[in-house]
């Protein structure tokens, strides 16, 4: 495609360059070569080499806040669908202050079908992470309206310290909650909620686009 | 023996050995599956939708080293001239397999561990080739829904028709000709995914019938880029 090669767009077994490069994410190392395994965007630093992927699966990291949805609740802990290709356990401790399995129903906290707002504690290969409710603002999301965002355009909708999400909410009145995972709910007056549905569309299809923050206001018009 | 070849060295359809028939591809046409595809070759239409990776609802048939790869090759009942039985013929289930385990090496599945991805391939219309044609769309709708692979996997069919080499045969060039050989290849490296053939060929021709599946793979593959393309980086573009 391009000679310039940082920043350009590259498809799984496109070449990506080759010498010495200690990390590399989303590419592999056949001999000294390497080649992209996604379809992204090329990213090349002094010793890494990596392409922020356009399309793919939420992988559960430690630390990001999530919207779950509870579809099993078990005698010391809550099973969510994490839109994730695992399941997420909540532990019944976060929930409760001293839990006792013997006085404590979980079912009276969460129910199947509740979202939850948590973050994720504990991320492990071939199981499913653990969850947690320690930190501002997490828990049950009591109503709103569900969304769905491709995982990777996530990190466009809240926009650089929030300001995408912020701007949204301040141009639609509404209360706006972003899993990464890639889930949405949105808290508001009907009209408000048909106006997060285009922005979200809008985010969606426009990702790519720079300024997309300050052009919001007139896209929703 | 049908004459399957002109005077003027023109088959059937009027196309020269080497050449491919006509064909389109592209890339995300589905919303609810993770990444798809749909292809036209020939008289071919294929749509394939790959859902996943997601949680096994059971233990069984999983790996705990890596995500399961399934898949599905399916004829629709009004996609042949008579009518089809909806129900998974032997061919069908063949060829699944045979798809399935042509794709599989190009995937890095061992990043998902214990979940499952699906594959499912619908022939809307059928002609000649449409395992070639499946795979390569198949390919692009995993790369649509963000599983991480080697490369792409292109595939299509050499054959002999009245002792020539051809590429890329049609329906009645693979009913009547000599020799059928579908190949599916990852360019980069030359690796071979599937290799099936129905006849006899001699050992320089088998070599000629290989280069001459490269070369159709090549075009196939600039076309499953220019799909993938089209998708993700067309409006950046414009």
């Amino acid at each position: 495609m391009e000679d310039d090669k940082a920043g350009r767009y590259v498809l799984p077994g496109d070449f990506l360059g080759s010498g010495e490069y200690k990390s590399w994410a989303n590419a592999i190392k056949i001999g000294d070569k390497f080649y992209a395994t996604r379809v992204g965007v090329l990213e090349m630093g002094e010793d890494r080499i990596r392409v922020i992927p356009m399309s793919g699966p939420y992988i559960p990291k430690l630390g990001d806040v999530v919207i779950g949805k509870v579809i099993e609740v078990m005698p010391v802990a809550w099973t969510l669908d994490i839109n994730s290709f695992f399941n997420a356990f909540l532990p019944a401790q976060h929930a409760f202050r001293s839990f006792d399995p013997e006085r404590d129903e979980l079912s009276n906290k969460f129910k199947l079908g509740d979202l939850i707002l948590a973050s994720i504690a504990k991320v492990e290969r071939g199981r499913d992470s653990m969850l947690s409710l320690d930190g501002e603002g997490l828990g049950k999301i009591e109503e709103g309206e569900v969304f769905r965002i491709s995982q990777v355009k996530v990190p466009r909708l809240i926009g650089k310290k929030g300001s995408m999400v912020q701007k949204i909410e301040e141009l639609t009145g509404a209360q706006i909650f972003v899993g990464q995972n890639g889930i949405i709910v949105a808290k508001g007056p009907p009209e408000s909620i048909t106006k997060v549905k285009r922005a979200i569309e809008i985010v969606e299809t426009m990702a790519h686009m720079s300024g997309l923050t300050d052009k919001m206001e007139d896209l929703l018009r | 023996m049908m004459n399957l070849i002109d005077e003027g060295g023109k088959r059937l359809d009027g196309r020269s050995f080497d050449q491919l028939r006509p064909f389109s591809m592209q890339a995300g046409l589905l919303k609810s599956a993770s990444g798809s595809a749909y292809i036209e070759q020939g008289g071919n239409k294929i749509l394939v939708g790959v859902y996943g990776p997601r949680d096994s609802r059971s233990r069984y048939g999983t790996n705990q080293d890596k995500a399961v790869l399934r898949c599905r090759y399916h004829m629709l009942p009004f996609s042949t001239e008579e009518r089809k039985s909806p129900q998974p013929s032997r061919r069908e289930i063949e060829i699944s397999k045979v798809i399935r385990d042509a794709l599989e090496p190009a995937l890095l599945l061992e990043e998902f561990p214990r979940s499952v991805i699906d594959i499912y391939i619908e022939v809307l219309q059928s002609d000649g080739g449409s395992r070639g044609a499946s795979i390569t769309a198949a390919s692009i709708a995993l790369a649509d829904a963000g599983i991480p692979m080697k490369d792409l996997v292109s595939a299509v069919a050499v054959g002999k028709v009245n002792g020539h080499l051809v590429l890329d045969l049609s329906d009645t060039e693979d009913k009547e000709g000599e020799v059928d050989l579908p190949i599916a290849v990852m360019l980069n490296s030359g690796l071979i995914t599937l290799m099936q053939m129905d006849g006899k060929l001699s050992e320089d021709e088998f070599r000629q019938a290989i280069d001459l599946a490269m070369g159709g793979a090549k075009e196939l593959r600039e076309a499953q880029r220019k799909a993938l393309v089209q998708k993700y980086f067309k409006e950046v573009d414009s």
